[in-house]
């Protein structure tokens, strides 16, 4: 019983941090059709940024802002002067999301090295927690609370805003939503800076217990993709509900069949494709 | 007397397809203008080329007096041209009302708000909080001409509005169109339905591969008989 909590909430702890690598990819990919081979180092650099404010400031949560706002800005800067060029080239946005995804890894290999770094714990979040049968670090509890929250707000943004509401019209009907005078285009800039900074602070509160390391960035990105096809492009409650299956089954897959790992994530995955080949919430 | 629309001999293309073969035509303030044709003539090309969905390659296109040509969608609409699509294209995962909301342009003027929209269309207002996709044919007319006047048009695009209608729901958008006309409205309707734009319009063209083969009064265009055979089928 203790070894199933504990791995549940592992589980659901790595859940949180896909869910705000997932949840990014699925609206970047959903609405504006781009195969970001980068987002993977969103999270890397998300990380990196917030490693060195950290030492600087010794304030995690100023790390954190550091970190997602850094990685919105690169994200800004990746989508206004270079895939905005490609709408729907698929093998130009991979192969070129893919190039700078090369050069991300190899200038925070030259800025940070090679070592692997670990953010430290915020003061506050060190520790455990006595949850009666088990005890459980009290930063991973936080970090499922962030995603819990991060969902909810997201959810409520695009269900309850005006601005939500322009958000999904533009993904159900880009031409249409321009014919009734929206302008797309700062709509679209302003999801994608959205979901990179979302990947970057996903790589901030990763910091502390995953670490960050020259790789880091291509471990994470297989994941979340897998979130996403498993929950359906562009679909948000799909981001959650993958998210959850993912991080559960990838955990458990570990510390039950360390050396099957990949099997136990992704035969899942195939099953539910080939049952809904749109994913769990995807639209055709 | 600046018409609210002019086209000037466009040529708009499909890729490779060449499409609308110099097309002109008018609107005046006020006037509702159909245009006729059979399937493939290219009348929701002419469509798309006013709203800039697929700029004609030549030609112009005036809105009261300004070039609109190569303007991006979003600005012509802004500039006053309302569109109801071919298909209606109401955003399934938005409710009815979010569909109006995101037209809305309360900058634009105040003739019309969410209020005055549901008076027109009191159906609307009864299933405000369903999703564009839960809607019958008729509602998602509604709907869809609803949508387009949120965005305080003084131009109405129109692309076969009676397409899939009942025939009691064609005569409720006649009815629709008369007192949207009445308000000062222009309006271009492009339809398949004869008698609809027979009764409705003030001027009719008739389009065949193209080009414009036709243009006249209801009443010229009634006693056309080899027009109405030849390039309508009836």
């Amino acid at each position: 019983m203790q070894f199933w909590l504990t791995q549940l909430l592992n589980g659901l702890s790595f859940a949180a941090l896909l869910f705000l690598l997932a949840s990014g990819l699925t609206l970047i990919f959903g609405l504006m059709r781009i195969v970001n081979i980068a987002h993977g180092s969103y999270y890397l650099l998300g990380a990196y940024v917030a490693l060195t404010v950290v030492q600087a400031t010794e304030s995690f949560l100023a790390a954190a802002l550091a970190g997602s706002l850094t990685v919105a800005a690169v994200g800004v800067v990746m989508q206004r002067a270079f895939l905005s060029r490609f709408y729907r080239a698929e093998q130009a946005q991979v192969l070129l999301t893919m190039g700078f995804s090369f050069i991300f890894a190899d200038l925070a290999l030259w800025i940070w090295g090679g070592d692997p770094h670990r953010l430290p714990t915020p003061r506050a979040l060190a520790g455990s927690v006595d949850l009666g049968l088990t005890f459980f670090p009290t930063y991973r509890l936080a970090v499922i609370g962030v995603g819990v929250l991060v969902a909810l707000f997201l959810w409520l943004l695009q269900e309850r805003t005006r601005l939500g509401a322009v958000v999904r019209a533009a993904v159900d009907d880009q031409e249409m939503a321009r014919g009734l005078g929206i302008h797309v285009d700062p709509v679209l800039t302003g999801m994608f800076a959205v979901g990179a900074a979302l990947a970057g602070f996903g790589g901030v509160m990763g910091g502390p217990f995953l670490g960050v390391y020259p790789g880091v960035d291509s471990e994470v990105l297989p994941l979340a993709f897998a979130v996403v096809i498993i929950g359906g492009l562009g679909s948000l409650k799909g981001a959650l509900v993958g998210s959850v299956l993912v991080g559960v089954l990838d955990n458990l897959g570990k510390a039950l069949f360390p050396e099957l790992s990949y099997f136990t994530l992704f035969v899942p995955m195939a099953i539910v494709l080939a049952i809904r080949p749109t994913g769990l919430f995807g639209r055709a | 007397m600046t018409e609210a629309l002019r086209v000037e001999d466009v040529h708009t293309y499909y890729g490779d397809s060449y499409v609308l073969q110099g097309v002109s035509l008018r609107v005046a303030p006020g006037q509702l203008v159909a245009v006729l044709g059979r399937n493939g003539v290219g009348k929701t090309t002419l469509i798309r080329s006013v709203v800039g969905f697929t700029p004609p390659r030549s030609g112009r296109i005036r809105l009261r007096g300004t070039d609109i040509t190569h303007l991006p969608s979003h600005v012509i609409a802004r500039m006053g041209v309302g569109l109801v699509p071919q298909g209606r294209r109401i955003f399934p995962s938005l409710t009815v009302e979010e569909n109006l909301v995101v037209a809305a342009r309360p900058d634009s003027g105040d003739a019309w708000t969410l209020g005055r929209v549901y008076e027109l269309f009191p159906r609307l207002r009864e299933r405000a909080h369903h999703r564009g996709n839960k809607l019958s044919g008729g509602e998602q007319q509604m709907l869809a001409i609803a949508r387009a006047l949120m965005t305080n048009p003084t131009l109405l695009l129109m692309d076969e509005p009676s397409e899939g209608l009942a025939p009691k729901l064609v005569l409720d958008l006649a009815e629709t169109l008369v007192r949207l006309k009445e308000r000062g409205l222009s309006i271009l309707m492009v339809e398949q339905n004869l008698p609809l734009a027979l009764r409705l319009a003030d001027y009719v063209y008739v389009m065949s591969k193209g080009t414009v083969v036709f243009e006249g009064t209801p009443d010229e265009l009634r006693r056309a008989e080899g027009v109405r055979q030849r390039y309508l089928g009836v």
